[in-house]
Formats: structure tokens, sequence, C-alpha cells
């Protein structure tokens, strides 16, 4: 093995039900429940799924959902302010958190 | 037995030609683009062009045949000496005749006469345009392509184009930009529309998603890219037996520029004649139902989720 991640390994993702099978089985009809269109359409929700993608930085997720967005429909431009907002969150949550830090070094400074 | 033909014999299908009711006319490579999915790579340098006494064999075949639709392609018919005599002699044999254009060809000034007999011929324009959005579309096609393709489309819905109760049809085509699968057709219209008419104030009458043909400069490009392999698996995975059934190339012939017979642009691209002979149409006096299509592996490209018809 070379690397942990291998691009071969995606398409064999429905493997992992093997061991498992009735919750392999939920998950999968789950998830493409997750995914139909329904009050947000199929393009709005793969936007959604690849911003969490790079959120999560998972390679197999960022290559899934990269071209299910173009196949979509949504251009680079879409897809990259999608990220943004990963971006801004991830961002967003590690900021918020210096508010701890503040009220600590209030209450232990003089 | 090639991947295609194997993927029908899994599913205990036959390609056979139906009842032949389009006529589609290749009147040559010369583009005046060069765009980068051309399964024809078709552009300013190439000099294959339709010659008028290919013309009246083309007319002469269209008269011995009931076809209820012509289908004018290229390169850009617009460029070719005679197009305008062409399509004057073929629109009356038949209900409906199309040109397709890359808009950008339509919009010079010398297509002035070409665009009144589109008008009054009513002829069905069916308009390259893969993407609303500039960078996608002018990394296909060109630079500037794009911004060019707008006021072209702006032009044509002035004629009426596109616009409701006019009888002047126009259809967009878009085509991925890249080595990917189209978008739902019903969905991508739906953004067109409101986009092109929110943005641009422009209406048009339908689109249509097509996936990339893996032939000619797309071919090139997908091998250049290292993207060829994954591209056909991809094509051959998305194979929808559904397909089969209402083909276009059960229903229509294909004309090269020099007069040959083929079952469908892409075989006349990648030299693959109709019931794998050369035949002029000057030689041809009936289209038989049921014979056999031929096949290749880019075949796939027609049969990927709802289809190429």
């Amino acid at each position: 093995m070379n690397s942990y991640y291998d691009p071969q390994d995606l398409p064999k993702f429905a493997e992992i039900g093997e061991e498992a099978p009735e919750i392999a089985r939920k998950f999968f009809d789950y998830y493409q429940a997750v995914f139909a269109e329904g009050e947000l359409t199929e393009r709005e929700k793969a936007l959604i799924a690849l911003a969490v993608a790079h959120a999560v930085q998972c390679p197999y997720c960022i290559d899934a959902y990269t071209n299910t967005c173009l196949e979509k429909g949504s251009n680079k431009a879409e897809m990259t302010e999608a990220i943004h907002v990963a971006c801004a969150i991830r961002g967003g949550a590690s900021l918020v958190h210096g508010i701890q830090m503040r009220n600590v070094c209030q209450k232990v400074s003089l | 037995m090639n991947g295609f033909q194997k993927a029908l014999a899994d599913h205990q299908l036959e390609l056979n030609r139906g009842r032949t009711t389009t006529l589609q006319v290749n009147v040559g490579r010369l583009c005046n683009l060069a765009c980068r999915h051309c399964h024809l790579s078709a552009g300013p340098e190439r000099r294959e062009v339709m010659t008028r006494q290919t013309m009246e064999e083309v007319i002469r075949f269209a008269g011995r045949h009931h076809f209820s639709v012509i289908d004018i392609t290229g390169g850009a018919p617009e460029l070719v000496p005679d197009i305008e005599y062409l399509l004057e002699q073929l629109a009356p044999c038949v209900q409906a005749t199309m040109m397709r254009t890359n808009l950008i060809a339509l919009l010079q000034e010398e297509r002035r006469k070409l665009l009144d007999l589109c008008c009054r011929r009513h002829i069905t324009l069916t308009a390259s345009f893969p993407s609303v959005n500039r960078g996608q579309a002018d990394a296909q096609r060109g630079n500037g392509v794009w911004e060019q393709s707008i006021v072209m489309l702006k032009k044509l819905n002035e004629l009426g184009y596109g616009r409701p109760g006019s009888g002047l049809d126009l259809y967009l085509v878009s085509n991925p930009a890249g080595a990917f699968m189209p978008v739902d057709q019903c969905t991508a219209e739906k953004k067109f529309k409101a986009d092109l008419a929110g943005k641009w104030g422009i209406e048009f009458t339908g689109l249509f998603t097509f996936a990339n043909v893996p032939l000619g400069r797309f071919r090139n490009w997908l091998e250049k890219s290292g993207n060829y392999e994954d591209y056909m698996q991809k094509l051959a995975g998305s194979f929808n037996p559904a397909t089969i059934k209402g083909l276009m190339c059960r229903s229509l012939i294909n004309i090269s520029w020099d007069g040959y017979l083929y079952d469908c642009d892409f075989h006349m691209a990648a030299g693959l004649p109709c019931s794998g002979k050369p035949r002029h149409i000057s030689q041809v006096e009936q289209l038989e139902e049921g014979g056999a299509i031929m096949t290749d592996d880019y075949c796939f490209a027609c049969t990927a989720g709802t289809g190429f018809t």
C-alpha cells in the first residue's frame, strides 16, 4: 500500500456492506433518500455535500461531489462559493472559541 | 464483438434501422470556431465543404424518399457557399427543416440573406450554447464566444426566434464542458430559461443536453489529459437499455459533405459507413427497414442516462 487513499477504492464503497449487510442497506437507502429531490433540488444538495466534503476533508467525497455538482449543472464559480461557505463556518467555529479563551483569561488574570 | 455490442447482447437487445424519417446532411467540416469537444475536429483550417453538385444529388435523394425532417449540420453550415440554395430546395420536401448553428457564424453581417431565408421558411435553429456560465462556455468554445452568443440570441429573439407563437423555433444544445455526464435535460432547461430570461431577457423554445462523444478533438483531449479510460467507463457504466428504442440512428440517415451514407454523424466522423461499406447517395434507390446499425464503443455516449435521441 503506497497511500492510505486510492481513487479506485471509491467504487468499492458498497463492499463495506459485506460484513454487516442489513445495517449497510439501511445506510445506503437513507443516503439515497437524502439526496433525492425534495424541498431542495438535487443540484442544491450536491453543492451542500461538496461544501461538507471540504469541511470534513474527505478526498473520496470531494472527487465524487465535484463530478456530481458538474453533472447537476453547477459551475466552478458556484462550487467555489459553496466551499467558501464551508471555510467560513470552519474558520468562524475556531474564531468564536476565542471568546472562551477570553473568558478564561479574564477569570485567571488580575 | 465491441463493448457496445456486448452491452446490447447482455440485455438481449438489437439495434436495427426502423423507418427513416430524418435526413441529416453534414455540409462540411469548415467552421469559424474550433470547439474542444468537437467530434469532427471542425475548424477554420478544414476544407471539406459540400459542392453544388453534391447538393444537387442530395436534393434528388431527398426527392426519392419520404422524409419528415431535414437536419442540416456541419461544421458551420452558414459558411458553406450555396447553403441558401440547399435549404430553399430541401425545405418544401419535408414538414420541418432544422439547421445547426454555432451562433457566431450567423452573427456576421453577410449572413443577413440566410437569416431572412430561415425566417421565411420557418427553419428551426438549433444553437450550441453549452453553459450560462461564461467561463465554462469559453473554455469549450474559445474566448469571447459566450458574449457573442448572447448578442446573437438577443438578435434572434428580435426576429421572433424562440418567442412563443412566432412559429420560429430556437433550440439550444448544451454539451458538458469536460469529461463528465450532461445535466438532466428538464432540470437544465429550467435553469437556462430562468437565467437567460432573468439576466439577459432571452427566450428559447427548448434545450437539449447531450453527452460529449469521444471522437475527434474531444477524444484527443481526453487522451492527452488522462481522462479517456475513466470517461469511457463512465459512459459504459451509465448504459440505459431503455434508450435503444428511441435512438436517433434508428430513424435517421446521415449524408457526409461528399455524399456518402452513414447511420449517424458520429460514424461519419469515425469513417464507419452505413452497412460497413461506402455507398454514395447517387447509387441508393431505397432505404430498407430492419438492417443492422453499425456500432462502436463511442455509441455509449448516446445510451448514457436519458440518451441521445
